[in-house]
């Protein structure tokens, strides 16, 4: 029972996305070119995503602490030479 | 009662003819009307007041819609220009009109906006207009199957015919679309005395006796001294206005006004200036610029201020506000062009229109237009004012002088229909039906709002505009309709903005409350399929009334 109940909520909901988007109105081979290329797009940013996001980001926050680190060292060496 | 004898000696020299005049005139200088009230609308039942106009409501859409509508609009005509490529390019037969080889090099025909809309747009979900009907259009109809295999640019019928559709789109609103042999009696007895054609205009052979009779009727139905009927209601707006303006003259016409008005306006002649729709700041600072500046150029007089607007604007439901209007015509001078086609017989507690439902005396309104294709369930116009205007529209108008005279079963349908809501035939019918017609509309109007759907409109108005905004649901919402047996009208760009596609219901007085419950309980589970309920000001949800006195109640 709920395997047809989540069949037919994605029915229902494969049904406001084309509403939504306007593909409702046109024809299968169109909306099959519409579908192939917004999952392409999708896959690509998944991908694009997963790959470098974290990348970036531990690239980044090395970058700021090694700023905040920076300036203390600085000063102390300075103190010490006095 | 002040006696005659009083009258005398009060006022000294007095001609004995001239007292009953004075003795209206000392009501007047008591500056107590009452008098005259209960003369004026003496038509009503006694304790007629004017009634205070309910505010129209154009509620906006939340933000995520719009974009959501212009999202859609721009994927459709993305794979629109992409069709038009395939076409060009010959990999897809063409079906619709094109130039020929020859005319290649020739300013294009096809190339506008409209005709880009019309192939790629239109074209996908025209199956939801003009759909053949196969019996009267009354509040249950017979609607004719057809499929199309090459999606909607041919149809073929099936064969088989989709019967007792709710009817949601007529604008019969009093219900006289009807075929009962009783009510037609007459229709048939003149049709044999007169036959059916005329053969004639009005201005040569063709005035009939049966067209005085109408006009005479018309003309009392409204409560002003002369009227005009014309065979076209479209043509009476449009054919008429060039007969009453002219070059040197100024138009102020609402923004929404109906076509008919817009052609008659510009084949005029006249300058034409539109004013916010039902805004009076915009239209008192036209009138206040018109008066000082003058014509364009030459800086003279205007010959003539006319403003034009309508009873009940059919695309949005509203009311027109008349007394602002009556009240800036009056300081400013100009004349008033009033097109009652949705609203005679529709509003007002006896069914003459905006006229009686704000309590107005029709002599103040200059040109007094309707047409009966509406609510007599007729076919046709009229034009009713002063005496002197209609007789000098007999000969001055164009549809008066070459168009055929109206055909007499048409004719004595609307006089039917007319002493049916006066009551002239001895009969209480027309009056009920214009009850049931305002308690349908006003039943119709709040349980839709209480659902949570936007509508347009004033709270009075049969026409009901039931906004959808994006452009794949309408075509769905037509659909899914039909399926559950109801017809309704849906309305889409060229006649409405581009981003409020809407579906628009005509409430009728035949029809019965299980037939209005039954459409908007499809309305209700349709709304919630389809996500149309966007209006964010719902109101609690009420169940509802049973005919049952007793029924047991949760404690």
């Amino acid at each position: 029972m709920d395997m047809k109940n989540m069949r037919e909520y994605m029915g229902w909901l494969y049904y406001q996305y084309l509403l939504i988007t306007g593909i409702y109105v046109l024809e299968p081979w169109e909306q099959s070119i519409f579908n192939t290329v917004l999952f392409t797009m999708v896959a690509m940013v998944i991908y694009t995503s997963y790959v470098f996001v974290p990348i970036h980001v531990q690239l980044a926050l090395e970058f700021f602490s090694e700023l905040i680190r920076g300036q203390p060292e600085s000063t102390e060496q300075t103190s010490q030479m006095k | 009662m002040i006696q005659t004898d009083e009258h005398h000696s009060c006022n000294g020299t007095l001609k004995s003819h001239s007292d009953q005049k004075q003795q209206e005139n000392n009501n007047l200088k008591n500056g107590y009307h009452r008098n005259e009230k209960v003369q004026k609308n003496g038509k009503g039942d006694g304790f007629h007041q004017p009634r205070v106009r309910g505010e129209d409501s154009f509620e906006e859409a939340p933000l995520y819609v719009a974009v959501l509508t212009y999202m859609g609009y721009g994927i459709v005509i993305l794979f629109g220009y992409f069709r038009d490529f395939l076409r060009a390019v010959g990999l897809e037969k063409c079906h619709q009109a094109r130039e020929r080889e020859e005319q290649k090099d020739f300013v294009p025909l096809y190339q506008d906006f409209e005709n880009f809309y019309k192939r790629n747009l239109y074209m996908r979900v025209r199956d939801n207009w003009n759909r053949p009907i196969c019996s009267l259009p009354g509040p249950v109809f017979d609607v004719m199957e057809r499929v199309s295999d090459d999606y909607n640019w041919t149809f073929r019928l099936t064969g088989r015919t989709v019967e007792n559709v709710i009817n949601m789109g007529s604008y019969n609103y009093l219900g006289f679309a009807e075929n009962n042999v009783d009510f037609l009696k007459t229709v048939a007895e003149e049709t044999r005395q007169y036959g059916v054609g005329v053969c004639s205009t009005r201005q040569e052979l063709g005035n009939l006796s049966i067209h005085e009779k109408l006009e005479q009727l018309v003309a009392e139905f409204l409560g002003v001294e002369s009227a005009m009927a014309f065979g076209m209601g479209f043509a009476t707006n449009s054919m008429n206005i060039p007969a009453l303006v002219g070059k040197g003259c100024l138009i102020l016409s609402d923004e929404l006004n109906h076509t008919s008005l817009i052609l008659g306006a510009r084949l005029s002649g006249a300058t034409i200036r539109v004013f916010k729709h039902n805004n009076m700041q915009s239209l008192e600072k036209m009138l206040k610029e018109a008066i000082c500046s003058g014509q364009p150029r030459t800086h003279r007089v205007w010959k003539k201020i006319l403003i034009m607007v309508e009873g009940i604007y059919s695309m949005e439901g509203s009311l027109v506000r008349l007394p602002e209007i009556l009240a800036l015509k009056k300081k400013y001078k100009a004349y008033l062009y009033l097109d009652e086609a949705h609203s005679i017989g529709a509003v007002g507690p006896t069914g003459r229109g905006v006229i009686e439902h704000f309590g107005v005396d029709p002599k103040e309104v200059d040109v007094l237009m309707g047409t009966f294709t509406k609510s007599f369930g007729a076919a046709g116009g009229y034009i009713a004012g002063k005496k002197e205007l209609v007789d000098y529209l007999r000969s001055h108008s164009h549809s008066a002088v070459y168009a055929t005279a109206m055909s007499p079963p048409v004719v004595e349908q609307i006089i039917r229909a007319i002493k049916c809501i006066m009551g002239y035939d001895g009969t209480t019918e027309g009056q009920r039906r214009v009850r049931q017609l305002a308690e349908n509309t006003r039943y119709f109007r709040s349980r839709l709002k209480e659902m949570g759907f936007i509508i347009y409109g004033n709270q009075d108005s049969p026409v009901v505009p039931l906004l959808l905004y994006l452009p794949g649901k309408v075509g769905a919402f037509s659909r899914a309709m039909l399926k559950r047996k109801i017809g309704v009208v849906v309305v889409g760009f060229p006649a409405t903005p581009i981003t409020e596609a809407r579906a628009r219901f005509c409430v009728s007085a035949a029809h019965t409350r299980e037939m209005l419950d039954k459409v908007l309980q499809s309305l209700d589970e349709l709304g919630d399929d389809i996500r149309v309920k966007f209006s964010r000001h719902r109101r609690s949800y009420r169940p509802e009334l049973y005919d049952e006195t007793d029924f047991e109640l949760d404690s």
